[in-house]
């Protein structure tokens, strides 16, 4: 086989390496969660008791309600690429403008949530947090700095879709090269799958 | 027509050096996403901070001269013992060679034109130059420049008032960096291998700078993560680490090493590439064992990164922890080795060619074996305790790190600077700069083993009279090695401007790539993909020879 020539290089495209690397990527993410998993479990498992205690303080039905939002963004981003294969533009768009509101929604349920633990004077550093006993102080500190690291994923992620709105109104995202929505959708689940992960930990075993 | 015509030849008459993209000037540069300018970006980078480091590493020689005061304050040798390890490691052994020649050569060593993600490859870049600014901000800013040592071990790391917050996002943004670079090379080696590539075709630094992609990728987010909560720690006061907050430091350093020994990995397999690369070009004989060679790269990745224990034995840990770790640690040494016998194998009967490269390939096996075996002795529980924390462990990391990753960098340059830059340096200085640097190095090293062995601790200021003499010939060592660092920059930067011209493919008889394209390169490697049929380093003709000759 000899070589097609240069001009045709310029133009290279493999979505196939695409994906690849954006799987490699989100591994990477993964891990960075990792280490905080591990640092949850060993914690949790040197303070059974104050871990306990302090996932009581936690609002499950909050948890819950945003477990819901982001499940349903993740449907809808998944329909955002279903209908740009199908040639759906506009619906494509829609369904990428629904999933960057139940962002919003997460974002804005997080931001109570938090604030009323602030208002109970639960927050890093506070008088009454450090009067707890030290597992509460790490569980808290904990919760804290990941649901506050998966909260700037939820930022990053509505930063990310939008650009794919904007990328599709241009017609730079087509039903025959849509890597680049696929791969905002990867990320946007990956967001999910950790909330999913996060949820029980803090909200539901107690 | 005739505008994609011009444009074509422009690509395949003109060297990437002088390549005219969209940008001119220093923009075709800064902005270029042609692997080979990013390459020779990092390089700058690189040997900047390199000369840097050095810098602070001959202070603090020149501190250790005389017990007591000599040149400086305990608190600015602290600063400068940290400021000398985190430029080091992160700034210049960690990209060491992926950064530099991994970016320049890879694409050409598998047939391809560029990496699979040419952005993705120069916002590395960016970031790399970011962290490097915010490493230079920890310096300056006031506070002061850190003093937790490289390692940031907590609690002092939470403690101390110098400037740890910039240094610590400056290696988290280093580890992105490294991140992306890792994402990049193993999407390339997969998707990118000309046709009639197959895995086992592949050139052999190119297997381990596949291994280190995937040590990158798995391990650095650990440690970013670590240093990001230490941050979080420090600004906010969560309790994460801190044991006044109920945190555990031993957890740290946990999490700390399972990034920093895979780490060490990440510096020596591209340079371990780089020696499988240079042996048979100058022993002209196909390499021994290549499946072997292959293989363990892999095994060393697997294999490294459940080790990492082995740093914190004196630190707590239950025996049957320390047991598990000290046999894992033993078990890396295998793969290592073997390199190292299918290295001397290959030389066995060869015709060796005393060329530079060859020199300091050849001083990287004397010097990494030393390395490498007093790394098996402190992984004996019963050694480490004696050797933890003292010089010991600073002479078998610098053996390792300087001794091989930094000799293989320098063998990487000697070797590919003529294919990279069209110039020869002189080659005859060269050679005497090595020996210079070879027995300044031994000379700086080889006493910490036996003060370290006597017990001078690691990181100290002072000392008793009874170290001194080995200080003294430390010293001595890098009043050598320092000054032949320089002449062997002085010799490739007066090549660049008047070194004589090299238009020839292939300057040292290799069989690899990126000998049959022109020198320099053009700017998309290979005006035809080439299609490839045989294993790299065959060397027909000399093993024919040698044949006949043992069969008289
Ligand atoms: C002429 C060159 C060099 C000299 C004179 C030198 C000297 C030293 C000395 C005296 C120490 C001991 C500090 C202490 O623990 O008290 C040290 C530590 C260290 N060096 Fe070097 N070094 C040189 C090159 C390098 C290179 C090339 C690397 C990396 C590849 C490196 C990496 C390190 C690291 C990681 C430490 C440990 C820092 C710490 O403990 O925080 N050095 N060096
Ligand atoms: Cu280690």
């Amino acid at each position: 086989m000899s070589i097609q020539h240069t001009a045709a290089a310029h133009i290279h495209r493999d979505d196939v390496a695409s994906r690849m690397g954006m799987w490699l990527f989100l591994f990477t993410e993964l891990l960075l969660f990792g280490g905080m998993f591990i640092l949850y479990s060993v914690y949790r498992f040197t303070h059974p008791q104050d871990f306990h205690l302090a996932a009581k303080e936690l609002n499950t039905v909050i948890g819950t309600f945003n477990t819901a939002i982001l499940l349903t963004s993740s449907l809808t981003m998944a329909l955002s690429i279903a209908a740009i294969q199908r040639r759906q533009k506009t619906l494509s768009i829609i369904f990428q403008l629904i999933t960057i509101l139940l962002a919003f929604g997460f974002m804005v349920n997080k931001y109570f949530e938090w604030g009323a633990k602030f208002h109970h004077g639960i927050y890093p550093g506070s008088d009454t947090l450090l009067s707890k006993p030290s597992g509460e102080i790490l569980f808290f500190g904990l919760y804290y700095v990941m649901t506050g690291l998966h909260g700037l994923h939820v930022i990053i992620g509505v930063v990310i879709i939008a650009f794919m709105t904007v990328f599709t109104l241009r017609d730079v995202i087509t039903h025959d090269n849509y890597v680049k929505l696929e791969a905002a959708g990867l990320y946007w689940h990956l967001v999910d799958i950790i909330w999913i992960f996060l949820f029980p930990l803090f909200y539901l075993i107690t | 027509m005739s505008n994609e015509n011009t444009l074509s030849n422009n690509e395949n008459d003109v060297s990437y050096l002088e390549y005219k993209g969209k940008h001119s000037g220093i923009l075709g540069w800064l902005l270029s996403t042609d692997h080979k300018r990013i390459g020779l970006l990092y390089l700058i980078s690189l040997s900047v901070f390199l000369i840097v480091g050095v810098t602070f590493g001959f202070l603090m020689r020149l501190e250790l001269l005389t017990p007591g005061r000599t040149i400086m304050d305990p608190q600015t040798y602290n600063s400068i013992f940290t400021l000398h390890g985190v430029i080091m490691i992160f700034l210049f052994v960690v990209p060491g060679l992926p950064a530099v020649f991994g970016n320049f050569f890879l694409p050409i060593l598998i047939g391809a034109r560029d990496v699979a993600f040419p952005r993705l490859n120069l916002l590395s870049w960016y970031l790399y130059a970011v962290g490097g600014l915010l490493a230079i901000l920890s310096i300056l800013l006031p506070g002061g420049p850190a003093d937790t040592g490289w390692t940031f071990y907590i609690p002092y790391s939470v403690r101390t008032n110098t400037n740890v917050i910039p240094a610590l996002f400056a290696a988290f943004i280093l580890g992105f960096s490294s991140i992306l670079t890792g994402v990049n090379f193993v999407t390339t080696v997969h998707r990118m291998r000309a046709p009639g590539m197959d895995w086992f075709k592949m050139p052999l630094s190119v297997w381990s700078l596949y291994a280190t992609a995937w040590v990158q990728i798995l391990a650095t987010p650990i440690i970013g993560i670590t240093l990001l909560l230490v941050a979080v720690e420090r600004i906010f006061g969560v309790g994460l680490f801190d044991p006044a907050l109920g945190g555990d430091p031993v957890l740290y350093q946990h999490l700390f090493w399972i990034y920093s020994h895979p780490a060490v990995y990440i510096m020596i397999l591209p340079a371990m590439g780089v020696v499988s690369e240079i042996i048979p070009v100058f022993a002209h004989r196909t390499i021994f064992g290549y499946r072997f060679i292959a293989m363990s790269s892999i095994a060393i990745a697997l294999f490294g990164s459940l080790v990492w224990a082995h740093h914190m034995f004196t630190a707590g840990m239950s025996d049957t922890g320390q047991l598990i770790f000290s046999l894992l640690t033993m078990i890396v040494a295998i793969p290592s080795a073997i390199k190292v016998f299918n290295w001397v194998a290959t030389l066995y009967k060869g015709s060796i060619d005393l060329q530079p490269p060859m020199l300091y390939v050849l001083a990287f096996i004397f010097q990494f074996s030393i390395g490498g075996l007093t790394g098996v002795m402190q992984g004996v529980l019963s050694v480490d305790i004696q050797v933890h924390d003292t010089s010991f462990i600073v002479a078998h990391f610098h053996y390792v790190m300087f001794g091989g990753t930094g000799f293989g960098f320098f063998a990487a340059l000697h070797y590919w600077f003529p294919k990279m830059f069209g110039k020869m340096y002189n080659i005859k200085l060269a050679k005497r700069v090595f020996w210079a640097m070879f027995v300044g190095f031994n000379t700086l090293y080889f006493p910490m083993f036996i003060m370290g062995w006597l017990g001078m601790p690691r990181r100290y200021y002072d000392y008793l009279p009874e170290y001194q003499i080995y200080h003294v010939i430390s010293t001595i060592g890098s009043w050598i090695l320092v000054p032949a660092l320089f002449l062997m920059f002085g010799n490739f930067i007066y090549a660049l401007f008047k070194g004589a011209k090299v238009t020839e493919k292939n300057v040292w008889g290799g069989e690899t790539l990126e000998w049959q394209i022109a020198t320099p390169p053009v700017h998309e490697n290979f005006i035809d993909i080439p299609i490839v049929t045989e294993s790299p380093y065959q060397y027909k003709d000399n093993e024919l020879v040698l044949q006949t000759q043992e069969a008289k």
